[in-house]
């Protein structure tokens, strides 16, 4: 049984192709990123998953039924909404309560599982409070228990950390996995930062123009980027001409020359970074082609200007559908 | 030091103002409402008769149940028509430029003045006016209705006429700041049409629903010309009986008046102010 499913999705905005028919088939219990550049159809296929926005072509099916016309809240779906959008006059008890009351839920019931849904975020202590006398963090702890109180086969997340500092990101990075795996249902989580998606995902799809470039596991899809688009938009990769052909390689298997022998990309040293754990450095050839490598920090210093040269084993290339 | 001053200098020319067109005029209303007087002439002085007049005639509380019933049927019908107008242009209308169009176009009633948009109703309204004529005329009716014009009916239509937009402005105000989020977010847990708008756009609409009442019932509670004119004379007013009496040249009761008026209007926009915070609005 697949959670949901899309066959030839396609958005169209008067003239302009938002989403250009997509499939895609998200197991049950499983973690989605959707993932690429803004304008790349990603937030659309969200909202037409939820019912927020309908399709021009194509259908939906949630848990094998068929969905495409039916409202948000008869989907089975729950949204979590970019900045959260809490309802400002209501506490975060009654934010959290407000799906079950809208399906005729009796108050004392209500409130008593929005407590439980609350504590479910470490949120019980604040219950009474508006959305304007919480935090970022914690006005998003609130949307999240109002999305999963309808108790959705589905939640879809808009952006969900954007709007926090890095590192309370980090943590609820953390906290939305752990939610995900305890709860048991799939989460589809919109998104432009490819570390997220990493970190996340059970199933990342990168989006480009409309299109799915690649569906795949994190892990699939940065040793083997389906294109030089999906290489150059995860990062961590160079995309260097290989004759006619493109190839990748990880900047992170790139070194400076030692001798051995191997393909090698040589240049001038154009930026030096210091990471921390790494040093990243810019190599670019006489042709203004640019290579960069993550090199161990114990590298000795290397001054802009100097000429460089990059090599790997040709066993770590990839190579690139045109 | 040196920006207390500044406030103070800035502060200056409105306090000055409103010391001398509000708060000085105030003062002598108040001063007079205690005078005596006979037909010729004012008597300085320190009376209590005018008051005790004010609350002892029936004419009063009859004028006052009378203004309260205007106040409160305007009041309703101008926030049932404002708000749908209000929801029309904020939430129906797609594009700014559409938007600002209608919205100017709901102005257009005040490139006039009020005296001209009343008298318009006459020949609209009238016995033999274009209403009648035309329902006469069309085998509607047999004889002309003789409640459309110099009645209660006309004098709230004149108010409604008068006074919608003053609703319609402060709640569309508030409706565009309403984060179409919230909607979409209401609409996610479930919620049709009619519980958006009790749960979410209603209780958002609050302050600019307040505002626009303070507007609408301090209008039509201190009228005396839409009554004069739309009644024919058959109807009253407070508004209406003040006018009455300085025309009467008796100032002392036509101030005890007023500032019983003034009172009471104060009592409705604080009770108003109470029930609602319209601060954030400010």
């Amino acid at each position: 049984m697949r959670d949901v499913e899309l066959v030839a999705v396609t958005k169209r905005y008067g003239s302009a192709l938002a989403v250009d028919g997509i499939d895609l088939a998200i197991p049950e219990g499983s973690y989605t990123c959707l993932l690429g550049p803004s304008g790349c159809g990603k937030t659309s296929t969200l909202r037409m998953i939820a019912g927020h926005e309908m399709v021009s072509e194509g259908e939906i099916l949630l848990a094998g039924r068929n969905v495409t016309t039916l409202p948000p809240a008869q989907r089975g779906t729950a949204m979590m909404f970019q900045s959260y959008a809490l309802f400002p006059h209501l506490s975060a008890r009654d934010n959290v309560a407000f799906g079950l009351r809208m399906r005729g839920v009796a108050k004392a019931e209500r409130l008593r599982r929005a407590d439980e849904f609350l504590d479910l975020v470490h949120l019980g202590p604040l219950a009474d409070r508006l959305p304007a006398q919480l935090s970022g963090g914690q006005q998003q702890r609130v949307a999240l228990a109002r999305a999963l109180i309808t108790e959705p086969r589905v939640l879809l997340l808009d952006e969900p950390l954007s709007a926090l500092d890095p590192f309370l990101r980090a943590k609820m990075r953390e906290e939305l996995k752990r939610l995900q795996r305890e709860l048991g249902i799939s989460f589809i989580h919109v998104t432009h930062s490819q570390e997220e998606a990493m970190a996340l995902a059970d199933l990342a799809v990168v989006m480009d123009h409309g299109r799915i470039v690649q569906a795949a596991p994190p892990r699939q899809i940065f040793e083997r980027p389906a294109s030089a688009f999906v290489a150059r938009f995860i990062g961590g990769h160079n995309v260097l001409a290989r004759g006619a052909q493109a190839i990748s390689i990880r900047t992170d298997r790139c070194r400076l020359d030692d001798g051995a022998e191997g393909p090698r990309h040589h240049g001038h040293v154009r930026a030096v970074e210091y990471l921390g754990a790494a040093m990243r450095i810019v190599v670019v050839a006489e042709d203004g082609t640019e290579a960069e490598a993550m090199l161990p920090d114990s590298t000795p210093p290397i001054a802009l200007g100097e000429a460089a040269t990059l090599t790997w084993n040709a066993a770590d290339e990839h190579a690139l559908a045109a | 030091m040196r920006g207390a001053v500044t406030s103070w200098l800035l502060a200056a020319p409105l306090a000055l103002v409103l010391a001398v067109f509000l708060v000085v005029p105030l003062f002598v209303l108040v001063v007079v409402s205690f005078y005596d007087y006979d037909s010729v002439r004012l008597i300085p002085d320190f009376v209590f008769t005018n008051y005790i007049e004010v609350f002892g005639s029936m004419v009063t509380w009859r004028t006052y149940a009378k203004t309260f019933s205007f106040a409160a049927t305007v009041w309703v019908i101008t926030l049932l028509i404002g708000f749908w107008i209000a929801y029309y242009l904020a939430f129906v209308i797609e594009g700014t430029g559409k938007r600002t169009l209608l919205f100017l176009i709901c102005t257009i009633p005040f490139w006039t003045s009020n005296l001209i948009r009343m008298i318009a109703w006459v020949p609209f309204l009238g016995r033999n006016g274009l209403l009648n004529r035309a329902l006469v005329g069309s085998g509607a009716i047999d004889q002309p209705l003789e409640f459309l014009l110099f009645s209660d009916f006309a004098v709230i239509l004149a108010f409604v006429h008068l006074y919608t937009l003053f609703m319609v402005v402060p709640i569309f105000n508030t409706m565009m700041r309403i984060d179409r989020r919230l909607i979409e977010a209401a609409v996610d847990a479930g919620a049709g049409f009619w519980r958006v708008l009790w749960h979410v756009i209603l209780p958002l609409c609050k302050p600019g629903i307040a505002i626009g009442s303070i507007f609408v019932i301090v209008l039509v509670m201190g009228d005396f010309a839409t009554v004069r004119l739309m009644s024919g004379g058959q109807s009253a007013s407070v508004g209406l009986m003040i006018s009455n009496q300085i025309s009467l040249l008796q100032y002392p009761a036509a101030a005890a008046n007023a500032v019983v008026l003034l009172a009471v209007v104060l009592m409705m926009v604080a009770a108003i102010l109470r029930v609602v915070d319209i601060r954030k609005e400010l």
